[in-house]
């Protein structure tokens, strides 16, 4: 009786849920790298105005390559979304994306922003940029990457793991402008300069250049925004604490990434993809990632959030972001060498 | 005492099932199912990698297997240690709490790794609320005073210590309350104390549930990824998990992977062969209440005071940390959508539950009835699937299923012009499946260590008397195991409850748990937002821990109720 019962469980469930992924037809399927909650605001806008439905499935995004690989022509995804450039870059090189050619887009997105032949498309920018402890350090001491693995820094420098994408984009991108070598020098002498092992996120290097551990940090812009826009008072006030430098200014111009989108190449309901790539480059949908998530958008006169209108413009390096995915391998690797870890 | 007599029952019962009967062959089908995805992984290492292997041993390796050994060893130290002695206590003593701290010292068990890293790293850290307030009282800077910094190798090896020790406790408890009290009668009869009756009676007795539930802690331990990643500990899983998905180099990941299965497999042939030709069986099946030990002023304290740590620190003090959290921000989709997040959580869990424990009973059962040494290398390799990190299984699972889909996809396009999608990977019944796969372990070594106590006279009298292979589990030994079975299944409904790696990759669309939601939150590096989910897994986790220890306490033959 219970093994009858059991069996009876199994096979609803395993029934609901084949109904589940059959009904999904008329909309789109999004593979998302980025669990941002503003996300949901976009989905929801994209919906009330097409109809359309959105489904998500959240992952790390090497892990939903993965798996959108071996899904193969049976995949479900219309749309995948991720944050990195060096991921566009891999999952192109892997076959994912299909290329589209929409007037809306190529109009709408700076060509630096978008590949060529239309595989993906960047819909938001995130500046990589070194924070400063405004009691204890002159920022003009400072101007470039370069300079953070100066040995007058000994002991003042926090930066998170190597683990992590954007701190191997930022290599990858040394890699390309000092080759190997050269980058494998910088790295051994940030790893010199650290004033702790590398732990936790972007946050925790901005708190610990609050806190007094250390003097220099780097993250991306908008987890300082997120912390200055807190509901937490003393991540308010840690904030304040802490100023902003906009590296190599006078040179290459400050690192920058992308989150951006591609259209997959066995998509069951490319239309509809395309729609809702097309609506991430509307004005709605850049104001909703300027806004909410504080990330630069990619089209110009969209309405930012204060603390990113302040900053104004600064030069951004025009890197081809293919080489960040190109040089990926190698940067890991640098990293291993120089006990990063 | 326990070791002589027996030989003729093993002649017996063996000369029975040199033949292929249902159940070995249903042993024989379960072990491949479910070590699929596991061969699949091993297929990896025939294949040649450039060069990788040599970076990673002139660069990281060292690093990995240092931090991984000293890991594995303290916490296995540390669970055997905690789980053993709290275990004694409650059972054999009477101390003010007892009752209480029977059930309570399960709490840490809802817990998951992640989540208790989460809450000490917010409390702990240089910019957390307690360094705060020490620096602000006594008005230190940086570098005035010394703080142990949590994330370290110490400090993992802590949490995962205060989290894991459960699994000894229960298994321990178990075993104490399953001891026949006239072994422990004959114990004290001769002379023993307390302390010697514990190490010269109890605790080998209890040998074959202490390593069931050591090596359980063992394997967590080395495929733990949330706790030692955001530690920044790496480990041999962590080092998997940066070749496979970092570097793209799924082949040498493979090859790391299948070096930590070969370091469990030795440690587990180890302590079989330790064991030799011992075996423990019960020789009576006369039961009463055991008379406890009453323990008086500061042994009582002593003894409270022991139980009461682990649970303070392992649960209380966390849990209040998170809905401390939860209460001054928290996550902003609580409501509705929370409810989904748990109905998933729970109704996964129950499900992977049952069959887990179906499928443990059909194992062991199965080397009972048919005990070669194929059929006991099948039933190990079954359960290897625990020892391999979350996100290698997955992959393992994807590689054929996928396969499986799109050759059914390609056939019905060709025949039917149409793709009917993802019917085994974009469904539920790939996600029980990868849990079935992980935590068989736990269920099998639970019923295992449980079955292996039933002498085979009681197989012999039942199936003299008539009984087929199939009554004799129902009416003897179903009864006599119920609190193994039961602990069985809470185990794997708990561990699938805050399972992570498996279920980010594996999951279908629109379909989060509550670990989900909380990893997406923390991995966005809102850890207040994620304490509102996570002290959801604790809560959903709480109840059945709870139910479990109540049955337990029932189910003791001769217990007085």
């Amino acid at each position: 009786m219970k093994k009858v019962r059991l069996t009876a469980s199994v096979a609803a469930i395993m029934a609901g849920s084949v109904f589940a992924s059959s009904a999904l037809a008329d909309a789109v399927n999004i593979y998302s790298a980025r669990h941002y909650d503003s996300d949901e605001i976009l989905y929801k806008a994209f919906t009330d105005e097409t109809g359309i439905d959105v489904n998500v499935l959240e992952g790390d995004s090497d892990q939903l390559m993965e798996r959108m690989q071996r899904e193969g022509i049976a995949s479900p995804a219309d749309v995948m979304l991720t944050v990195d450039a060096g991921r566009l870059w891999r999952a192109e090189e892997d076959g994912l994306f299909q290329s589209v050619d929409s007037d809306v887009l190529n109009e709408r997105i700076p060509a630096s922003m978008r590949d060529p032949e239309g595989l993906w498309f960047g819909f938001s920018q995130r500046a990589r940029v070194i924070l400063y402890n405004r009691e204890n350090f002159d920022p003009s001491q400072l101007e470039s990457y370069e300079d953070l693995a100066d040995p007058q820094f000994e002991g003042q420098v926090c930066i998170r793991s190597s683990n992590n994408i954007y701190n191997q984009s930022l290599l990858a991108s040394m890699i390309e402008h000092h080759g190997a070598e050269g980058a494998q020098e910088w790295a051994q002498g940030v790893v010199n300069n650290m004033a702790r092992t590398p732990e936790g996120g972007d946050t925790d290097q901005i708190l610990g250049v609050a806190s007094g551990e250390c003097t220099l940090a780097v993250a991306n812009h908008y987890y300082y925004v997120r912390l200055l826009h807190s509901d937490d008072e003393a991540e308010r006030d840690a904030a304040r604490k802490v100023g902003v430098i906009f590296p190599n200014q006078n040179d290459r111009g400050t690192h920058i990434n992308v989150g951006g989108a591609g259209l997959v190449a066995n998509a069951q309901n490319p239309e509809n993809g395309i729609r809702f790539l097309e609506f991430l480059a509307s004005d709605a949908a850049q104001e909703v990632l300027a806004e909410r998530n504080y990330e630069f958008p990619v089209v110009a006169g969209v309405k930012k959030d204060p603390v990113l209108e302040s900053w104004g413009d600064f030069k951004k390096d025009d890197l081809n972001m293919s080489v960040l995915g190109e040089n990926n391998p190698e940067a890991i690797r640098i990293f291993d060498r120089v006990g990063w870890r | 005492m326990f070791r002589s007599g027996y030989r003729g029952l093993f002649a017996f019962s063996s000369s029975l099932s040199h033949r292929a009967t249902p159940w070995s062959i249903a042993l024989i089908a379960v072990a491949f199912v479910v070590a699929l995805p596991v061969l699949v992984v091993f297929a990896h290492i025939v294949m040649p990698t450039d060069g990788v292997w040599q970076h990673l041993a002139s660069t990281v390796l060292g690093r990995y297997l240092n931090n991984t050994f000293w890991l594995v060893v303290t916490v296995g130290l540390g669970t055997l240690i905690i789980g053993t002695g709290t275990a004694w206590l409650v059972v054999m003593c009477r101390f003010p709490g007892k009752r209480w701290f029977e059930w309570a010292l399960l709490l840490p068990l809802a817990v998951p790794t992640y989540v208790i890293a989460y809450a000490y790293t917010d409390f702990l850290q240089f910019a957390g609320p307690l360094q705060s307030m020490l620096r602000d009282m006594f008005g230190w800077g940086y570098g005035d005073y010394y703080f142990p910094n949590v994330r370290s190798l110490g400090g993992a090896a802590t949490v995962i210590t205060l989290v894991l020790y459960p699994y000894v406790y229960l298994l321990a408890r178990a075993s104490f309350l399953e001891q026949s009290v006239c072994v422990l009668d004959v114990g004290r009869t001769l002379g023993r104390g307390p302390w010697k009756l514990f190490a010269t009676v109890a605790v080998p007795l209890a040998r074959p549930a202490l390593v069931g539930g050591v090596s359980l802690v063992l394997m967590e331990t080395l495929n733990e990824f949330g706790a030692v990643q955001f530690f920044g500990v790496d480990t041999f899983t962590t080092g998997i998990y940066r070749t496979w998905f970092g570097m793209g180099e799924q082949v040498a990941a493979a090859q790391l992977a299948a070096c930590l299965l070969t370091f469990v497999i030795v440690l587990v042939l180890l302590e079989r062969w330790s064991r030799g030709k011992r075996r423990y069986f019960h020789t009576t099946n006369r039961y009463q209440q055991l008379p406890e030990y009453a323990l008086r002023g500061w042994g009582a304290l002593g003894a409270t005071l022991a139980c009461l740590l682990p649970v303070l620190v392992g649960f209380f003090l966390p849990s209040g940390i998170l809905l401390n959290l939860a209460l001054n921000g928290g996550d902003s989709q609580w409501g509705t959508r929370f409810i989904g997040y748990a109905w998933n959580s729970l109704g996964l869990a129950t499900v992977a539950a049952l069959i887990a424990v179906g499928l443990a009973v059909v194992l062991s059962y199965g080397v009972r009835m048919h005990d070669t040494a194929f059929a006991r290398v099948a039933s190990r390799v079954a359960s290897m699937g625990y020892a391999i990190p979350g996100s290698v299984i997955a992959v393992g699972i994807l590689i054929p299923f996928t396969w499986l889909d799109n050759a059914l996809n390609t056939w019905f396009h060709s025949h039917y012009g149409y793709i009917i999608g993802l019917v085994f990977s974009g469904s539920a019944f790939i996600l029980l499946y990868a849990y079935v796969v992980r935590f068989l372990a736990v269920s099998f070594n639970a019923v295992e260590a449980s079955l292996g106590k039933v002498t085979p006279s009681m197989d012999a009298a039942s199936r003299t008397l008539g009984q087929t292979a199939g009554g004799t589990l129902r009416h003897i030994h179903t009864p006599m195991m119920r609190s193994s079975l039961l602990a069985a299944g809470i185990l794997v409904f708990v561990d699938v409850m805050k399972e992570l790696p498996a279920t980010i990759i594996l999951r279908p669309f629109n379909f989060d748990t509550l670990a989900v939601r909380a990893h997406n939150l923390a991995s966005d590096e809102r850890l207040a937002e994620a304490s509102t989910s996570s002290l959801a897994i604790v809560v959903v986790g709480i109840l059945p821990v709870i139910l479990l220890s109540m049955a337990m306490r029932r189910s003791r033959p001769g217990a007085k109720h």
